[in-house]
């Protein structure tokens, strides 16, 4: 135990303190070994593999459909998203061109996905600085979006409705009105997030100017996501790199350039807004067609190395896939932005207090299986 | 003790009657000590449940509903499966102050709760110093909460005792001066004679300006001082576990916890006697009859009690250095200003008496 002396009359001594792998704050099992004097954090390590399952083993054992199904485990906050990743992954690979009935699916319900993701950031937000109404707003929200995906593909969060080539069954008939629904619904619910949190000035001191993330640290640590646009790194994948219908709609990359916690905390609002304006775009003209390309039973990927990056709600998804010729990758790899995000954590903390570390981990939003994997 | 209602008079005469005069004493003590367990038992169990059906109201949920009507047996069931659960507690806990912290916290607030006047003489004891007494006793519960943080010998537990430390001992500068303000006018500390100035209009509307703002510090630092929402750093679950009653399981820990709501009910119950007439119904409407004090008394109470659950239920939690920050420089200067300016307007005299 390292001894600090803070002046001649008094000395304070540092010690360790273990938070988690049961720990509200660290929502789910990651493990924090934080050295603290006193209140003040001096040192955050944290301590990874309690939910390591080895999904990107278990992938060079599984085949391209299959695959698609363990995807949903890693940020299951954006399950669909991460679905996508794989199977625009193997798309290209095979250079199968799907409808545009599919893209357009794709991208509605990965923004619903975007959203329903965000709300939840929002309670747990609210829960780690101690304000607990906030949990059951996002949540009234959030289920009307796992509603929606629960009538046109049977499942509410881990959802496995997209496989290489389209999408498994076409949208339900009430699809479109129950969306419409929501965004009618939703656009009401948002300033009432603002009237009881945002707006509050106990949050606003707790989250202003705390967590300071410059642009040049949230690019040498590799941050993505809102984390980095919180510090006016621009780099929304959906902007550079567009995939699905995502380049036939406008919307605004959110950029905020102070880099607090609070700065973070306005991108995900305000990225509310622009899923819904997105969704809005597409909902009404989904074109008629086709909801999948017939692939061959049994995909094999041709020879070379593949790499597909998506936008989930955390930041940048990279699946990077070496195939010898096989119906198994030889090699995959998933770039998840939980894990560079997490990195920056040490960074952005020292020197703060305890309760500035949860607030601050909770607007990283961490999903601790993205992490571990 | 006097006692209003003829039941508790004729109770006394009897018990003079039929037995000697030290003996009934000890009887008469005894009985009203049950009386006053009673009370806290049933307070606590229904603030409890209150604050749960509160808390659902605000968050778009319904809240206890099933066990007896409108779940009002809900907390006694939840007593009773407390009462039945293993007592846990760290091997390395230092077990005579780890099992003796939880009566700190609750004879504290029960002791307090004897001084609370609920409506004319029903008060167990009417001392003249009873709003010293009243902090005096209240700030024994600190020494229970740290005692407990130290004793648990766990180190989530230790941070929040500190930090409880900190807190009571800033934010009783704060409840103290406040009240302070107010007696200002009273020119007394008797909890009774306290009421009986307030038979001109209630001290709120007596101090106007002064005695506003002194209301709105006291109800802060009384939040602060009952460890609640928004300055439950104490517990601060998202950030320590439970805090200072991490180890405490059972029983002990519903020690803790009934205290808090007795507390909480004791910071509205004092801001009703000094600032809102205690039992005294508006303009003297039910003067004639003395037992309505009661409702008057608890009804103003509860509002006051919601007030601090609403608190709870819409704001964030501070930072702890933002909580001294507010004590100390800002409530203690306004309030040390607050109390020249009372000490103004009580000798120029210009209170408002109606």
């Amino acid at each position: 135990m390292g001894t600090t002396t803070v002046n001649n009359n008094f000395k304070s001594e540092e010690y360790f303190i273990n938070m988690g792998p049961q720990h509200p704050a660290t929502h789910g099992v990651l493990r924090l070994l934080l050295t603290i004097d006193g209140e003040i954090i001096k040192k955050v390590e944290p301590d990874l593999g309690y939910i390591h399952r080895s999904i990107e083993k278990m992938c060079e054992r599984d085949s391209y459909q299959q695959i698609v199904h363990l995807t949903d485990r890693m940020d299951y906050l954006s399950s669909n998203i991460n679905n996508e990743a794989v199977c625009l992954a193997v798309e290209n690979a095979l250079e199968i061109e799907v409808p545009d009935r599919v893209k357009v699916i794709r991208t509605i319900i990965g923004e619903l996905t975007r959203i329903a993701s965000h709300c939840l950031w929002w309670g747990v937000m609210g829960m780690d600085v101690g304000a607990l109404t906030t949990y059951f707003y996002g949540f009234r929200d959030r289920e009307m979006i796992n509603d929606i995906f629960e009538e046109t593909c049977g499942a509410r969060l881990t959802m496995n409705y997209n496989v290489p080539g389209g999408l498994m069954f076409d949208i339900h008939p009430n699809f479109v009105k129950r969306v419409k629904d929501f965004i009618a619904h939703f656009k009401t619910k948002i300033p009432e997030y603002d009237r009881l949190l945002t707006g509050n000035i106990i949050f606003q001191k707790r989250m202003k100017g705390v967590g300071i993330l410059t642009k040049e640290d949230a690019i040498s640590y590799g941050a993505s996501g809102p984390v980095a646009r919180g510090s006016g790194y621009s780099c929304d994948v959906r902007k550079y790199h567009p995939y699905s219908a995502l380049d036939k709609v406008t919307f605004n990359e959110v950029l905020k350039t102070e880099g607090d916690s609070f700065a973070r905390y306005q991108v995900r609002i305000q990225e509310l807004w622009e899923s819904l304006s997105i969704i809005e775009q597409l909902i009404d003209n989904i074109p008629e067609g086709e909801h999948r390309v017939e692939t061959k039973a049994v995909i094999k990927l041709p020879k070379g190395e593949f790499y597909q990056r998506v936008e989930t709600a955390r930041g940048e998804l990279g699946v990077y896939i070496i195939s010898t010729g096989t119906k198994n990758p030889y090699r995959l790899k998933f770039r998840s932005p939980g894990f560079s995000n997490l990195s920056l954590l040490n960074h952005i903390t020292v020197g703060g207090k305890i309760g500035d570390l949860v607030a601050t981990m909770a607007t990283i939003d961490l999903v601790i299986p993205d992490i571990d994997r | 003790m006097n006692i209003p209602l003829s039941i508790t008079k004729n109770i006394h005469d009897w018990l003079f009657n039929i037995m000697p005069e030290s003996v009934a004493n000890i009887v008469e003590m005894a009985l009203i000590g049950l009386v006053y367990l009673a009370i806290f038992a049933i307070l606590g169990l229904f603030l409890v449940l209150l604050e749960r059906r509160v808390a659902a109201w605000f968050q778009l949920r319904i809240g206890p509903n099933r066990v007896g009507y409108q779940g009002l047996l809900q907390t006694m069931a939840d007593a009773l499966k407390l009462l039945s659960k293993e007592l846990t507690g760290t091997v390395k806990a230092d077990k005579f102050l780890y099992n003796l912290s939880p009566y700190f916290v609750i004879i504290s607030s029960l002791m307090a709760l004897a001084v609370i006047p609920f409506t004319r003489e029903f008060q167990a004891f009417d001392i003249n110093i009873g709003i010293f007494f009243l902090i005096a006793v209240s700030s024994i519960g600190v020494i229970g909460i740290l005692l407990g943080g130290w004793a648990s010998n766990n180190k989530f537990a230790l941070i929040g005792a500190m930090r409880s430390g900190v807190q009571t001992i800033s934010y009783e500068l704060s409840i103290g001066l406040s009240l302070l303000t107010m007696i200002l006018i009273t020119g007394s500390l008797q909890l009774s004679e306290i009421i009986e100035v307030q038979k001109n209009g209630w001290l709120i509307v007596q101090g106007h300006i002064p005695a506003i703002i002194a209301f709105m510090i006291y109800m802060i630092s009384g939040t602060a001082e009952t460890n609640r929402a928004p300055f439950d750093m104490v517990e601060a679950e998202s950030e320590l576990g439970a805090g200072f009653h991490t180890e405490y399981s059972g029983m002990k820990f519903a020690y803790f916890f009934l205290a808090e709501f007795i507390n909480m009910f004791l910071i509205a119950a004092i801001a009703t006697t000094i600032f809102f007439g205690g039992w005294l119904s508006p303009f003297g409407i039910t003067e004639s009859i003395p037992w309505l004090g009661v409702f008057w008394f608890l009804g103003k109470t509860f509002i006051l009690v919601f007030l601090i659950m609403w608190f709870r239920w819409t704001f964030p939690r501070l930072r702890v250095d933002q909580l001294l920050t507010l004590e100390w420089k800002y409530l203690l200067p306004i309030n040390l200003v607050n109390i020249v300016i009372m000490a103004l307007i009580v000798w120029l005299n210009l209170t408002i008496k109606i």
